[in-house]
């Protein structure tokens, strides 16, 4: 009897559950799980033990897709249903596509928007092949947590557009992923970092991994970790390394530009190999045998490595500097230099980076897992686990965000490195009498004109009431939520008529290709879409009634009025009754009946935080503080 | 506190262009503390959207307090004093004189001989005469003087725009 307690203050609430959080790090190259067990964030191996997950797919025709080492295993053999660093190509297009010679890496269908890659099983997106990365990385969590997890925290990069964003989340969801939140790479490193150090300052944390690069500015104060700005290449990174050096090798040994996918994938890996013994030798030996016979011997030193990939650190360089310059301080306000990424292993990025900031950076963190390990703990917190915590993530947009105006020009609407949660507005008009729809192209990007930035989205407004020119006054709202993804409203401001907004994602998904795909992916596993529904409306009146249980404990009394009190626990107990049923819909219903009811008590509860936060904070506390 | 609230009293401050920049950072901190929607991971759809809302709001009137351009033009506002963009020949000859010299400066910088260097000593020279103004501004706020005020602020306006084009250069040169 679960309203009667609620009734009686101080005696409800269930002993606290554990739920299952993990944090997922959804590598270019390699990608990780980790979980907080007894308060030790730590990443989940396989049952042989092995931590990295390589971030590589086969698809065979008559067997379930393979992902990590066992697919690495078939790259130079299968080439072309072999994926291996798809997250490049998450919200891309296919002119985004790099190569080495003459070839593009797997066979592409050419269409607009984010390129589909032709398989054995057919065409798939990447968002599909990163699902089935997500997959592995789940039942991995699942077997070896023994439950289901409510909920993930997926890192991306902090240079991540909103399509690659968006593109990350539509994979979390065909994996049957809950995503409690999309955190930055080098948000996660601080965290994992700065928990573990204790750390107070300003932070410059840089990353380049496989094939993204980030540097972030944050300050750390009890707890809570600003972002003050981020600058980045979300095309830039250890892949581009291995790259130059296959071309390298191409030139060496005569290979001609058009080589086989097989031959082209061999040489890349030995690139790869050379690379990483460059880190601890002088020189790397190179040896190539191809299956037609060719053959070839060199060897490939540091000196020439190093000048090979100098262009590509200059160009992290430079990304430092804005990020400097746009949080507002000098390099010697920055306390310590955080290197994290795969790619921070060569030694020449390292001394790059000491003489850029002019002070040695950090490097006794475990590159490959400090993210995942900081997605875990995000993840151990959001998921509830730790009521207590005082830690708090404020981060920013990385890009700014601009509409097309008269003449492809662009018009900033949110400048980047803007604190996230943000919304914006801006009013349009109409230009001839009676128009009733309206265009709206949204760009990300930092140039003037519209063609050298990305296109996000194409929104349609109609339902404008007809008026004369100028006389129709149409307020568009752009949201950007903590994820870094947005959202567009719109509303006609003299009628109060609200637009119906139609979005042509430029580089993403359209929903119904994300249902098709939820469709076939649920056929595929056996699932049953009504069981599948009714499991997620449950998981959702779940969360609503603990939270209103909390709710109601703790301000019950105090804000609502006793027929108010009545009201929602008449309400709370009808959703409690049919929650058991076997309906997704009538749920669906009841909990939205239950929302009706609270909104006023959700309200009334917010305003009481926010008097709670000035409360008890005499203005001499504050006077104490210095801020630089 | 509803949405109605201006920036000031949801930071608990009175309407001033002198503004405590650490207790107002510390007070954003504590405002977050309570309304980010990574606070509500577990509530109701409903609260979700609540706090983002609030959070919005929140980092909204941050952004407007912790800026002298913003923070001066939003005081106006609330006095009921909205700043029209007005002709260049209602302000101050001198200083529009001084602005077309900075600006021809700024031009020429790619044709210096050290433009690395002379550009930061030209930042340095922008980022003194915006000190001088905020202080300017803080005085005439102090006095009530709507009209000065609102001459400031357009000042302030021309020389924070020399100063992006000036960081814009820098990034051609770097």
């Amino acid at each position: 009897m679960a309203l009667l307690q609620i009734s009686e203050p101080g005696q409800t609430a269930a002993p606290h559950e554990h739920r299952l959080a993990v944090g997922i790090d959804l590598g270019t190259t390699n990608s990780l799980v980790a979980t907080v067990r007894s308060s030790m964030a730590e990443t989940l191996p396989d049952e042989q033990k092995r931590h990295l997950l390589p971030s590589v797919v086969h698809y065979s025709a008559d067997a379930a897709p393979l992902v990590g080492d066992e697919a690495q295993a078939k790259a130079s053999q299968d080439p072309l249903n072999t994926i291996a660093s798809v997250k490049r190509f998450m919200g891309r297009g296919l002119a985004d596509v790099k190569s080495v010679g003459s070839r593009l890496p797997y066979d592409f269908i050419e269409e607009e928007g984010m390129p589909r890659i032709r398989t054995v099983v057919g065409a798939l997106s990447p968002v599909q092949v990163s699902a089935d990365i997500l997959r592995s990385l789940r039942s991995r969590a699942e077997s070896s947590l023994g439950g289901e997890l409510t909920g993930v925290v997926i890192t991306v990069p902090a240079y991540f557009d909103d399509a690659q964003r968006q593109a990350t989340k539509d994979a979390a969801r065909l994996a049957g992923l809950n995503v409690l939140r999309l955190l930055n790479e080098p948000t996660a490193a601080a965290v994992a970092y700065g928990l573990d150090k204790a750390a107070e300052g300003v932070y410059a944390i840089y990353d380049l991994g496989g094939g993204t690069f980030d540097i972030s500015i944050l300050r750390l104060q009890r707890g809570v970790f600003e972002v003050m700005s981020t600058a980045g290449d979300s095309a830039l990174g250890g892949d581009d390394m291995d790259r130059l050096v296959a071309q390298w090798i191409m030139q060496q040994a005569d290979i001609a530009e058009d080589a086989e996918h097989k031959h082209i994938r061999q040489l890349v890996s030995m690139a790869r190999a050379a690379k990483e013994t460059l880190t601890q030798q002088d020189t790397a030996p190179l040896s190539l045998q191809f299956d037609n016979g060719q053959q070839w011997q060199g060897q490939l030193t540091r000196t020439q490595f190093n000048t090979l990939i100098e262009p590509l650190i200059q160009k992290t360089l430079m990304p430092c500097r804005r990020a400097l310059r746009d949080a507002g301080i000098a390099s010697d306000a920055i306390h310590e230099v955080v290197m994290i990424g795969g790619s921070t292993r060569v030694p020449r990025v390292r001394e790059k980076v000491a003489e850029f900031f002019q002070r040695q950076p950090h490097v006794d963190i475990d590159p490959d897992k400090v993210v995942a390990i900081g997605a875990a703990i995000q993840a151990d917190v959001l998921a509830g686990n730790k009521p207590d915590s005082d830690m708090l993530l404020l981060d920013v947009t990385p890009l700014s965000l601009g509409l097309e105006t008269m003449g492809g020009l662009t018009e900033k609407v949110i400048p980047r490195n803007t604190t996230i949660p943000v919304a914006k507005a801006q009013e349009f008009t109409t230009f001839k009498d009676g128009q009733t729809a309206m265009a709206i192209h949204v760009v990300q990007g930092e140039r003037e004109l519209v063609t050298d930035c990305r296109s996000l989205a194409r929104f349609e407004l109609r339902g404008i009431p007809p008026m004369v020119a100028g006389a129709a006054r149409i307020r568009v709202t752009f949201q950007v939520d903590a994820d870094g993804l947005l959202s567009v409203a719109a509303q006609e401001q003299t009628t109060g008529v609200y637009s119906e907004i139609t979005v042509k994602p430029s580089y993403g998904l359209a929903d119904n290709d994300i249902e098709s795909m939820l469709r076939e992916a649920m056929e595929n596993a056996g699932d049953d879409a009504t069981k599948r529904a009714l499991r997620e409306q449950q998981v959702e009146a779940d969360r609503v009634v603990n939270a209103l249980k909390a709710a109601l404990k703790a301000d019950g009394q105090q804000l609502l009025k006793r027929s108010e009190f009545d009201t929602v626990n008449l309400r709370l107990n009808n959703l409690l009754n049919i929650m058991r049923g076997t309906d997704p819909q009538a749920i669906k219903i009841a909990i939205d009946e239950l929302e009706q009811t609270t909104r006023d008590f959700a309200a009334r509860r917010m305003d009481k935080a926010i008097q709670m936060a000035m409360q008890g904070k005499a203005l001499d506390e504050f006077d104490t503080e210095t801020e630089h | 506190m509803p949405l109605t609230d201006t920036h000031f009293q949801l930071f608990n401050l009175t309407d001033s262009f002198e503004i405590d920049s650490a207790a107002l950072a510390e007070r954003f901190r504590e405002l977050q503390r309570n309304t980010h929607p990574d606070k509500f991971a577990n509530s109701s759809e409903q609260e979700r959207r609540l706090a983002m809302q609030r959070a919005t709001q929140v980092n909204e009137a941050y952004q407007t307090l912790k800026h002298p351009l913003k923070r001066g033009q939003y005081l106006l506002h609330l006095k009921g004093i909205e700043m029209k963009d007005e002709q260049a020949h209602s302000m101050d000859q001198m200083f529009l004189f001084e602005q077309m010299e900075l600006r021809e400066k700024l031009e020429n910088m790619a044709r210096q001989s050290d433009p690395v260097t002379a550009l930061g000593q030209f930042m340095d020279n922008v980022e003194q005469r915006l000190r001088n103004l905020i202080q300017t501004l803080t005085q005439e706020f102090k006095q009530e003087d709507s009209n000065a005020c609102q001459d400031t602020i357009r000042k302030l306006q021309f020389l924070y725009k020399l100063q992006e084009e000036a960081l814009n250069l820098e990034e051609q040169f770097i």
